[in-house]
């Protein structure tokens, strides 16, 4: 499958990385200035969403593969992780890696079928396997149905750092979300990411070398659905809640959205296109349904006008690897 | 009124019926899906918010000129397809040389503006929309009331489908779509107007979509949100038949509609999610779907 190797933004160049470094040092410390700035809680939710998109870049931008369900592991991490912390009680960060644990569980189920077919059946079938898992949470109790799971206590961190100060949870997500960065820009550039991006360049060409994609593409969908559940659990505490949203396609298609409006297959796109989209529709959220043709509009922008997104345009600009 | 496993025949026919409803409708659903991923190797996600407004037109069309279900089950299709060439010239065609996530990335947004716009000025609360007066009523069968309505759908939905098939695989039109999907640019060498039979085609699957939301209208309430709801079923459906074949498609739409209606009678709490069940049975079992060719 050839798929989005069109957009010359993926292709790697065999440049220096100092780009990346530069660009690094910027984003890290604009990320420590920003709470003096802006909302704690909305520089939180930003990271959360820049995350759950840098996981779902990891499966599209160098697997070329599309999720279609990506909520599905974000919002029931959620759920798991908000139900640890308010039923059993247990610290936030136990609750955090119940949440992920659960996301890896439900990723190699889902990614274990998915992967048996190819192309746009593998988008289906996600997305058919994260409604289904929809309908699962509205009906089960463990969910609360349409209520959700509310006031989820963000107790203490190892017992010792109190998570209700807005400060101290700041830190934490940054710390987390950084620490999810890291791991996934590790992975993408270690011999392992060099496969999937040749699956994702051609996948036959890959088999005929030797490897079994497969089991390639099972261990990459399985480290996106954990980062994603990782995102969720975090999200799930900032909010203090786990709702039906965050299981619902309008998730999935959200990712999808700052992915691709960043840029797909860029390291920096998904946290610029996070922050972006998760701005404007805080902008947006007096007027309504209108967020949704907006988000539509987007979309078809994207598509067929933009479709290095925004870091990919930067990029290819100034002619560096961002 | 006697029982079948316990359970009485009305209630039993009765979800059948129902389930030969909804098959209808995924049949229909998957069948545009099918032939329009033929030509244009694009997954409509639209197909869904095509559907809600085929529904939507002949609900304004009565409201605000009076026009009724008849006229409307010839107009609407004709309309909702001329939004579909619409969007065929103005978005599709630019997507030719893409890899077809992107189609499937567009359409998607497509399907978000045109559920947005609906329910700005309907909320999303659904609207009533009358039984036509001619198809009032029904007749005992004995075993079970069957409401004329619901017969005619399940009648006309399966003549629609059939005479699709008919259209695509017996006729001289059918043979010229099928070599364009195998060899556009031989086909072209022909003297063909290939990128013209596209974008009638994708007209084509809209107005099934249209058809199939009118038809539905006085069976379900007129609701923004009754494309999407639907739309990812008929994903399922896709997967479960896959699309290389057209009688496959109808064929898998009825059934499974079958199903969800029988689960509906014995297990009732699974009965939403029986389908992609099946999705997951058919992916274990034979990957490829059950009429699927390889990929």
């Amino acid at each position: 499958m050839t798929a989005m190797a069109d957009a010359p933004a993926l292709r790697g160049r065999r440049d220096s990385d100092a780009s990346l470094g530069v660009a690094a040092a910027v984003t890290i410390v604009f990320l420590i200035a920003a709470p003096f700035v802006l909302y704690p809680v909305f520089l939180m939710k930003a990271l959360c969403f820049a995350l759950f998109a840098c996981a779902f870049n990891l499966l599209i931008g160098y697997v070329g593969l599309l999720s279609f369900g990506h909520a599905l592991y974000f919002g029931w991490a959620s759920y798991l992780s908000a139900y640890a912390a308010k039923s059993w009680g247990v610290t936030p960060e136990v609750a955090i890696v119940i949440g992920t644990a659960t996301a890896a569980v439900l990723g190699a189920v889902a990614g274990g079928l998915a992967i048996r077919r190819q192309g746009i059946y593998f988008a289906m079938i996600t997305l058919a396997l994260a409604q289904m898992m929809y309908l699962v949470a509205l009906r089960v109790k463990l969910t609360g149905g349409e209520d959700g799971i509310q006031a989820v206590p963000r107790g203490r961190l190892f017992g010792v750092f109190d998570l209700n100060d807005e400060m101290t949870m700041y830190i934490f997500v940054l710390v987390v979300v950084l620490a999810g960065f890291f791991l996934i820009y590790r992975i993408i550039n270690s011999p392992f990411g060099e496969v999937l991006k040749a699956i994702r360049e051609n996948e036959l060409r890959t088999v005929s070398l030797g490897y079994s994609t497969d089991r390639y593409k099972l261990v990459a969908f399985v480290l996106s659905a954990t980062l994603a559940g990782l995102a969720g659990s975090v999200k799930a505490l900032v909010f203090q809640l786990a709702s039906l949203t965050d299981v619902h396609w309008t998730m999935s298609g959200e990712v999808v959205l700052i992915t691709l409006v960043g840029g797909l297959g860029t390291v920096f796109g998904p946290v610029v296109g996070a922050f972006l989209i998760v701005a404007l529709e805080n902008y947006l959220a007096p007027f309504g349904q209108w967020v949704l043709v907006i988000q539509g509009a987007i979309f078809v922008a994207c598509v067929l006008v933009f479709r290095r997104g925004i870091v990919g345009e930067l990029a290819g600009w100034l002619r560096v690897k961002l | 009124m006697f029982e079948i496993f316990g359970v009485p025949s009305q209630a039993l026919f009765g979800q059948l019926l129902l389930g030969l409803i909804n098959g209808s409708f995924y049949a229909l659903l998957s069948l545009g899906l099918a032939v329009i991923f033929g030509m244009l190797n694009i997954i409509n996600f639209a197909h869904g918010a095509q559907y809600m407004m085929g529904a939507f037109v002949a609900y304004m069309l009565l409201q605000y000129l009076g026009v009724g279900y008849w006229p409307a089950l010839l107009i609407v299709p004709v309309l909702v397809g001329l939004t579909g060439i619409l969007i065929e010239r103005l978005f599709l065609q630019r997507l030719q040389k893409l890899d077809h996530l992107y189609g499937l990335i567009l359409t998607f947004g497509l399907a978000l503006i045109i559920e947005g716009l609906f329910r700005n000025y309907y909320g999303s609360s659904g609207q009533p929309y009358g039984v036509p007066d001619s198809l009032q009523g029904g007749r005992n069968l004995g075993f079970m009331f069957l409401p004329n309505y619901r017969a005619w759908v399940i009648a006309f939905s399966a003549a629609v489908c059939f005479a699709t098939w008919f259209a695509i695989e017996r006729t001289r039109l059918g043979s010229y779509l099928r070599a364009a999907t195998e060899n556009p640019t031989l086909v072209r060498a022909f003297g063909i107007n290939v990128p013209r039979m596209v974008t009638l085609t994708y007209g084509f699957g809209v107005a099934l979509a249209a058809l199939a939301g009118v038809m539905a209208a006085p069976i379900y309430n007129v609701s923004p949100q009754m494309g999407s709801d639907v739309i990812i079923v008929v994903f399922a459906v896709v997967v479960i038949g896959g699309m290389g074949s057209i009688m496959g498609a109808i064929l898998t739409g009825f059934a499974l509609g079958i199903v969800e209606g029988l689960t509906k009678v014995f297990f009732p709490e699974a009965s939403n999610t029986v389908i992609f069940a099946i999705m997951i049975v058919v992916l274990l079992a034979r990957p490829a779907g059950l009429f699927g060719r390889s990929v």
